[in-house]
């Protein structure tokens, strides 16, 4: 009975919940810049160099350049989920998928005058290489058993020389303003467009989870892979299936990331990019053995870390200072998530609580 | 039956020795260790210009050379790599060093194997003794170059947004060394930030669009590649900031890739200092007077380089200097 009352009370079931984590996180870096400078939070309309709308301040700045690694948060998510790993070659698979969307459009040209495909075909193709590229990473996982990590490190250490010879070795420039649209601004709306696609990818897989037992297909491989054979599932499918939406994310990444600067640089292109999502995962209080998971905490956690990268860029933290700080806040963050501090904590809320009753 | 074995054995031993004395005759083998051609478009023109004299390809250099190359950009497999290369008792050496630290051990061992070592690109933190020759850019060099032409350009105030590159790398160090010197030196210079971007367009954009968010003023922006300044520049017209000739803010660049100085023809920026990539013909020339026993003159032998203004640049210099 009191089990259920307690369910019942919104608040502790929040506290019961994976969100709390990246929420708290969330909370404690807005309270700490608001103490710090309160302009952090200042937004303002202003207009670009093409005399469009667009609005910019830091809360802007980290829904603009944290919607990629968000976008790869929904991917790594099931993909953590269903096999119990990681994969580490989305970075890699980032400069394949750019590489091959810059091939299409540039037609194979450095500097071409013109688009020689639209920009809607160069993406498919994107798309249909980071797909593949999951497959791959799937198959691997999937049908050899091989340990995901392991798999995925064969694309992690190729990924990026396979990039730059699906575009010989050049880094072709994308002309005309347009292209630039995907990674800034669209003209006439003010908010940058890479949260915009964010925004519609979390609509599409909101979708797909509530229409589609995708979600409870995925946790039941990760729970217990032959307890979901047994019930008729194919762990295999589903664990392939997780490689294959994460490669779509991150064609998705991919083209807002080239978009950005209208070309690409394969080296440093996405550079460990593949951590920050799987911290975003581990923010997000997902099991990294697999199993249950919460793709939207996941998602916050992301944003969450951009919020720490701006505001070390905010507070000027210099250069060779800035992972040690990012280091800290994560070891904190981290720490509070893990499971067995989270117990004791509970266990200490209780203790506070019982004296009060019994005063009362 | 042992007999003919024995008789095999010498027989072949004496085959192979004799192939192997024919081919030390001809060709000089030579172990390349460079930074992957993917690095920037400044590395991809420098490969190629190491390949184009000393490739694989017999015809090309008249099958003076066996080449084998290796490209990484972390220090450790740059070094495991030259262990690998002097084992396989190369008789040159040609390093670009990812870091500047950390070589002492392996030049020292190619010393004792009898293997000549030439740097080529960038200086390492190592004895004199331990190289034969060294043709590299001066980075140092570079920075001076592009902070007396920021001095010319007589701003009343320097308001500096300075985005470097990988922290401890050669051109780095250069290029901050001359800045930072100047900032120091006179009153009317500030930095407004002083941030590394790994030479990665994206993270620049990141920087500057923060200092953009905080509402400070500045007016120069200092970036110590190509890829780096085309961030920053994207983070400004996102913010409709003007820049380049008659802007708001003086953009600079190094490294000159054939867009960039596209870019300052069209007076979107301002400056752009060369980084030059050929070496391969000077170390051609240095193995020859070597196997010739002659005597190099001068050690340490700088690459010309030069920088360029957008309001004096040419078409005729886009298309000579641009990689």
């Amino acid at each position: 009975m009191e089990k259920t009352a307690k369910k019942m009370n919104p608040v502790s079931a929040f506290f019961h919940s994976q969100m709390v984590i990246p929420v708290v996180a969330l909370l404690l870096l807005l309270v700490f810049n608001l103490i710090m400078d309160p302009t952090f939070f200042k937004i303002t309309l202003g207009t670009n160099s093409a005399g469009d709308p667009v609005l910019s301040g830091n809360l802007i700045s980290v829904l603009n350049n944290g919607s990629e690694l968000a976008i790869l948060a929904i991917g790594m998510t099931l993909v953590t989920a269903a096999t119990g790993g990681q994969d580490i070659s989305v970075g890699a698979t980032i400069a394949i998928s750019g590489s091959v969307l810059l091939r299409v459009i540039c037609g194979g040209e450095a500097k071409p005058a013109e688009l020689a495909a639209p920009v809607f075909v160069g993406f498919l193709a994107a798309c249909a290489a980071a797909m593949l590229c999951g497959a791959f990473n799937g198959i691997l996982v999937a049908g050899f058993k091989i340990q995901p990590m392991i798999a995925t490190l064969i694309l992690y250490t190729a990924g990026r020389s396979i990039a730059a010879w699906v575009n010989n070795n050049t880094l072709p420039i994308v002309p005309g303003e347009k292209f630039t649209y995907f990674g800034g601004f669209i003209p006439g709306i003010a908010m940058p467009t890479p949260f915009l696609i964010a925004v519609l990818c979390f609509i599409v897989i909101a979708l797909v989870l509530k229409f589609t037992n995708l979600g409870i297909y995925t946790q039941a491989v990760g729970i217990n892979e032959s307890a979901a054979r047994l019930n008729g599932l194919k762990p295999a499918a589903i664990k392939i299936l997780s490689f294959v939406i994460l490669g779509v994310c991150v064609s998705v990444a991919a083209l807002i990331k080239v978009s950005r600067i209208s070309s690409i640089n394969y080296s440093v292109i996405a550079q460990n990019i593949e951590m920050d999502a799987i911290l975003a995962v581990a923010l997000g209080g997902n099991s990294l053995g697999g199993g249950k998971f919460n793709i939207w905490a996941s998602v916050l956690a992301a944003y969450v870390i951009q919020l720490l990268t701006t505001t070390l860029y905010k507070f000027k933290v210099s250069s060779d200072a800035l992972p040690a700080y990012k280091a800290v806040v994560v070891i904190i963050l981290v720490v509070m998530s893990a499971p067995v501090v989270r117990e004791k904590m509970s266990e200490l809320g209780k203790r506070f609580k019982t004296p009060t009753k019994e005063v009362g | 039956m042992n007999k003919k074995l024995v008789v095999l054995l010498a027989a072949g031993m004496a085959l192979s020795a004799c192939t192997a004395a024919s081919a030390e005759e001809d060709t000089i083998k030579v172990g390349i260790i460079n930074n992957d051609p993917n690095e920037s478009g400044y590395r991809t023109a420098n490969v190629a210009d190491f390949e184009r004299v000393f490739g694989a390809e017999g015809e090309d250099n008249g099958g003076r050379y066996e080449t084998s190359f290796f490209y990484s950009l972390t220090n450790e497999e740059q070094i495991q790599a030259a262990e690998g290369f002097i084992t396989d008792e190369v008789d040159y050496l040609l390093i670009s060093a990812a870091d500047t630290t950390g070589w002492d051990d392996v030049l020292e061992s190619a010393a004792n194997q009898g293997i000549t070592v030439i740097l080529f690109d960038r200086m390492l933190d190592a004895d004199e003794e331990l190289y034969a020759a060294a043709v590299v850019s001066d980075m140092a060099e570079e920075g001076v170059t592009a902070v007396s032409w920021m001095e010319e350009q007589g701003l009343d105030e320097y308001n500096i947004i300075h985005i470097q590159g990988t922290l401890g790398s050669d051109a780095q160090i250069g290029r901050t060394t001359a800045l930072d010197e100047a900032v120091e030196a006179n009153d009317s210079w500030n930095y407004v930030v002083q941030q590394g971007a790994d030479w990665n367009a994206e993270t620049a954009q990141q920087i500057v669009q923060s200092v953009i968010d905080s509402g400070e003023s500045f007016n120069v922006i200092y970036a110590e590649n190509d890829d780096m300044a085309k961030g920053a520049v994207a983070a400004l017209d996102a913010s409709g900031i003007s820049h380049g000739v008659d802007g708001d803010v003086i953009i600079m660049g190094f490294d000159c890739n054939s867009w960039a100085l596209e870019e300052l023809l069209a007076g979107n920026w301002n400056y752009d200092g060369q980084c030059n990539p050929f070496q391969a013909d000077t170390i051609d020339e240095i193995i020859q007077k070597l196997e010739a026993g002659e005597e190099i003159e001068e050690k340490v032998i700088y690459s010309v380089e030069v920088g360029f203004d957008a309001t004096t640049i040419t078409q005729e210099d886009v298309d000579n200097y641009g990689i």
